[in-house]
C-alpha cells in the first residue's frame, strides 16, 4: 500500500478520535445581543466588555476553553428565542447570555428551564425577569433597585414636592411606582406623568411639570433618550426656574453624557455604576476599555463584564460542568467588580449591589457622574417585598 | 389575454387549463419535505421561513394582484399573533383553534379597515396602512392587562398539535408551519387562478375601465383585502405558536418593511414570489448575520441594491425560462 495513503488514513483516524475529546474541552457560551437596530449601543457596549474580559482573564475556566458565540437579534424577541434555541440545540452551549431588553430575556427564559441551560441576563432590568425561570441569573440591575435610593435621598435632601416623568412601559412604570411609594411614605407629595416610549416629545409634559411648580422633576427614560430630554429641559427653561432634575442613571448614561453638554451639569442621579467610580478595579477597567473599544464603558458594559465574571467563577467551581450545577455554583457568589462589591442573591439569583448617588461634574474637560453617597448591598425591592 | 374575445366555453377552458397542477408544484413541496429531513438542525429557521413566506403571500394577494400598496401589513400579523397568544393563555392550548382565531381576527380587522384603504391613491394608502399598524401597536402597548404590554405576553404554553407535542429542536413546529403554508398556498392558488383574480388584475390596471365593464370594484377590493388580512393573521398565529411568545415588535414597522423586501426579491404577482423571496431573504440574513453580527445590514443593503438595479429582471427571466420548460402557472399578465 502507498505509504502516503496509510499516513493520511492514520492521520484521519487520529483526527476523528481527537475531535470528540476536543469538543468536550471547549465550553461554548451563546451571547445574544441587539447589535443592530435602535438598541445597538447596548450590544456594542456588552460585546466590547465581554471581549475585554476574555483578553484580560484568559479564555479558560474550570479547565475548559471558553468560546463566546455572538449572535445579533436586532432587539426582536422571536429572533432571540430562535437563536437561543439553536445555540442550545446545535452548538450545545453551556450557557446563554446577553439579552438587551426585558421582552428578549422573557422570550428565552422558558428555553433555559426546558433545556436546563443557565441564562445570564446582562442588561434587561425589569424586576420579573429572574422569576421567569430558575435558570436565569442577572448581573445588571433592577429599576426599583436604583430608584428607591433616589427617593430616599430626595426626601433627606429637603425636596418635598416631585413630578415624576417616566417612559410609558414596564421599567418606567416600575420606576414610577417605586419612587412614589418611598417618597410619599417619607412625607413628600408626588404627581405622575408618563411619556410615550416611541418618538417622545417631552415639551408638553415639561410644561405641565413646570406648571405644577415642584421642587424637583424625577425622570426615567431608557438609555439613549436622555440627551433629547436634557435638551428640551433646558429649552423650556426649567433649569433656570429653580426646579431640580433628579433621575436614574439611565438618563445620564456614560455613553452619551459628554454629548449633552453643560445642560447636564449638576443633575443628581442614582445608579449602580458610574465610569467615574473611584476604585483601582474601575480605573483599570475604564482605561483598558477605552483603549480597546474607543469609547467610554457604561452600565451595560459593566453588566457584560460581571456576567462573564459570574460564568467564569461558576465554571471554575463546577470544573467546567454546565446545567443545574452551574446555576447552583453561581448562586451566592461575591466578587469585586468595577462597580464595587457584587453578590448574586442565593434565593432570587438577582444582583445585590451598592447603589450610588452621583452628580454630573466637569473634570479634565469631560462630563462625569461623580459619586458622593451610597447605599450598600441593595436588594431588588420588588422581590424583597414579596419575600415572606 | 390579448387575443380577441373567445366564446364562453373557451374562456372556461382557459381557466381550467390554468388551474391544472403543474409539475413544478409538487416538486416544490418535495423540496420542502427533503429540506425537513436533510437539515435536522435548522428546523427553527425553516419554520421562520414558512411563516415569512405565508406573510409575504398574504401581502402579495393585495399588492401583486390588486395593486394595493401597504406599509402596515404587520398590523394583521400582530393581531393574529396576539389573538393566538391570548387564546392559548386564556381559552385553550389547542393550536388549531388558536390558528383559526388568529385568521378570523385578522380577517375581521382587514374588513373593518378596508374602507380606509379603498379611499385615495398609493401615497394615501401607504400612510393609512402605516397609521393602522402604529395604532394597533400602541393599543397593544396600552392594554397591558390583556397583552402584557412592553414585556410581551407571558405564559403561552401550546398543547400538542394533532397529538404531537412541540419539541425543543423544533421538528413539530417546522412540520406544522410547513403544513399550514402548503394548505393555505393551495387555497390561494384556487383564488389566484380564478376569474376573481382576473377581475382584480383588471381593477389594478385600470379601475375606471373595470368599473365601466361592470366589475364591482369596491366589493372586490374589500374581499381581497379581508382575505389577505386573514392570511396575515394566520401567519401571525403561526409565529406566536411556533415561538410560544408575542411581544410588541410584531406590530413593528420593520416587519412590514421586511415583507415588502421579500416581495421585491421574489417578485410580485405570482404565487411563489413570496415563497422564493422568503427563502432567499432569510438565508441571506442568517448567513450574513452569523458572519458579521455588527455590520450585516450593510451587506444586505448592498445586495438588495445590486439585485434591484442590475440583476433582478435578468435573474427572474432566467428562472422563468428554466421554470417555463416545466410549465408553471403564469399568473402575471
Amino acid at each position: 500500500m502507498d505509504r502516503r495513503l496509510v499516513l493520511a488514513a492514520a492521520l484521519g483516524l487520529a483526527a476523528a478520535a481527537a475531535l470528540p475529546a476536543r469538543a468536550q474541552e471547549v465550553a461554548k457560551i451563546g451571547l445574544i445581543l441587539p447589535m443592530t437596530g435602535p438598541f445597538a449601543s447596548t450590544g456594542k457596549q456588552i460585546e466590547a466588555a465581554v471581549k475585554l474580559f476574555q483578553a484580560r482573564n484568559g479564555d479558560t475556566a474550570g479547565g475548559r476553553k471558553v468560546q463566546v458565540i455572538l449572535k445579533d437579534d436586532g432587539g426582536t424577541a422571536d429572533v432571540t428565542k430562535r437563536l437561543a434555541q439553536e445555540l442550545i440545540v446545535n452548538d450545545k452551549v453551556v450557557a446563554i447570555a446577553g439579552f438587551g431588553l426585558t421582552p428578549l430575556a422573557l422570550a428565552a427564559a422558558p428555553l433555559a428551564t426546558q433545556a436546563k441551560v443557565p441564562a445570564i441576563v446582562m442588561a434587561a432590568a425589569t424586576s420579573t425577569v429572574t422569576e421567569a425561570s430558575p435558570f436565569v441569573v442577572r448581573t445588571s440591575f433592577t429599576l426599583a433597585q436604583v430608584t428607591v435610593p433616589m427617593a430616599e435621598w430626595a426626601a433627606r435632601d429637603g425636596i418635598r414636592k416631585v413630578v415624576t416623568l417616566v417612559s410609558d412601559y414596564g421599567p418606567g412604570i416600575d420606576a414610577e411606582k417605586a419612587f412614589t411609594e418611598v417618597f410619599t411614605k417619607a412625607g413628600g407629595t408626588v404627581e405622575n406623568l408618563r411619556v410615550p416610549l416611541r418618538n417622545p416629545d417631552f415639551s408638553p409634559f415639561l410644561q405641565r411639570a413646570a406648571d405644577a411648580k415642584p421642587d424637583a422633576v424625577f425622570v426615567f427614560t431608557p438609555s439613549g433618550v436622555g440627551a433629547q430630554f436634557m435638551k428640551q429641559f433646558v429649552e423650556r427653561g426649567l433649569d433656570k426656574g429653580g426646579i431640580r432634575l433628579i433621575s436614574t442613571g439611565d438618563v445620564v448614561d456614560d455613553d452619551i453624557l459628554n454629548d449633552m453638554g453643560d445642560a447636564a451639569l449638576g443633575v443628581v442621579s442614582t445608579h449602580h455604576y458610574s465610569a467615574a467610580h473611584d476604585s483601582a478595579e474601575n480605573k483599570a477597567f475604564v482605561e483598558a476599555f477605552r483603549k480597546a473599544a474607543g469609547f467610554r464603558p457604561n452600565f451595560m458594559a459593566v453588566g457584560g463584564w460581571d456576567g462573564m465574571q459570574a460564568l467564569y467563577a461558576g465554571l471554575d467551581a463546577t470544573k467546567g460542568q454546565g446545567g443545574q450545577a452551574l446555576v447552583d455554583a453561581i448562586k451566592g457568589t461575591t466578587w469585586t467588580s468595577p462597580r464595587g462589591l457584587l453578590t448574586i442573591d442565593g434565593a432570587t439569583r438577582d444582583v445585590v449591589q451598592s447603589v450610588y448617588v452621583r452628580k454630573v461634574e466637569r473634570k479634565d474637560g469631560e462630563l462625569w457622574n461623580v459619586e458622593f453617597g451610597s447605599s450598600p448591598a441593595v436588594k431588588d425591592p420588588v422581590k424583597a417585598a414579596k419575600a415572606p | 389575454m390579448s387575443a380577441p374575445p373567445p366564446g364562453l366555453a373557451a374562456v372556461e377552458a382557459g381557466f381550467a387549463a390554468r388551474a391544472r397542477l403543474r409539475l413544478v408544484e409538487p416538486a416544490l413541496a418535495l423540496v420542502a419535505v427533503a429540506c425537513f429531513f436533510a437539515f435536522p438542525d435548522r428546523h427553527l429557521l425553516m419554520a421562520e421561513i414558512a411563516v415569512l413566506a405565508l406573510f409575504a403571500l398574504s401581502l402579495d394577494l393585495i399588492l401583486g394582484y390588486a395593486g394595493i400598496v401597504s406599509l402596515g401589513h404587520a398590523a394583521f400579523l400582530g393581531l393574529g399573533a396576539y389573538a393566538a397568544g391570548i387564546v392559548a393563555v386564556r381559552v385553550t392550548p389547542d393550536p388549531l383553534l388558536g390558528l383559526a382565531a388568529a385568521g378570523i381576527v385578522g380577517g375581521l380587522a382587514g374588513l373593518a379597515t378596508s374602507p380606509l384603504v379603498l379611499r385615495g391613491a398609493d401615497l394615501t394608502r401607504l400612510m393609512v396602512t402605516l397609521g393602522v399598524a402604529l395604532v394597533m401597536g400602541e393599543i397593544a402597548n396600552r392594554e397591558s392587562w390583556l397583552t402584557g404590554g412592553a414585556d410581551g405576553l407571558q405564559g403561552i404554553a401550546m398543547g400538542p398539535v394533532l397529538g404531537f407535542e412541540f419539541d425543543i429542536v423544533g421538528r413539530v413546529a417546522n412540520a406544522y408551519a410547513l403544513a399550514v403554508l402548503v394548505v393555505l398556498a393551495l387555497l390561494a392558488r384556487l383564488v389566484v387562478l380564478s376569474p376573481f383574480r382576473a377581475s382584480l388584475v383588471a381593477i389594478r390596471d385600470n379601475p375606471l375601465r373595470a368599473r365601466a365593464v361592470g366589475i364591482p370594484v369596491n366589493r372586490r377590493l374589500v374581499a381581497i383585502y379581508g382575505l389577505s388580512a386573514a392570511y396575515a393573521g394566520v401567519a401571525g398565529g403561526l409565529l406566536c405558536q411556533t415561538t410560544q411568545f408575542v411581544s410588541l415588535d410584531v406590530f413593528g414597522f420593520e416587519r412590514s418593511a421586511d415583507v415588502l423586501l421579500v416581495l421585491v426579491i421574489g417578485g410580485t404577482g405570482w404565487l411563489y414570489g413570496g415563497l422564493v423571496g422568503a427563502v432567499l431573504f432569510k438565508l441571506l440574513v442568517d448567513a450574513l448575520s452569523s458572519l458579521t453580527p455588527q455590520y450585516w445590514h450593510f451587506w444586505i443593503g448592498l445586495i438588495l441594491v445590486v439585485l434591484v438595479l442590475v440583476g433582478r429582471d435578468r435573474m427572474r427571466d432566467g428562472a422563468r425560462r428554466l421554470v417555463g420548460r416545466l410549465g408553471p402557472p403564469r399568473t402575471a399578465p
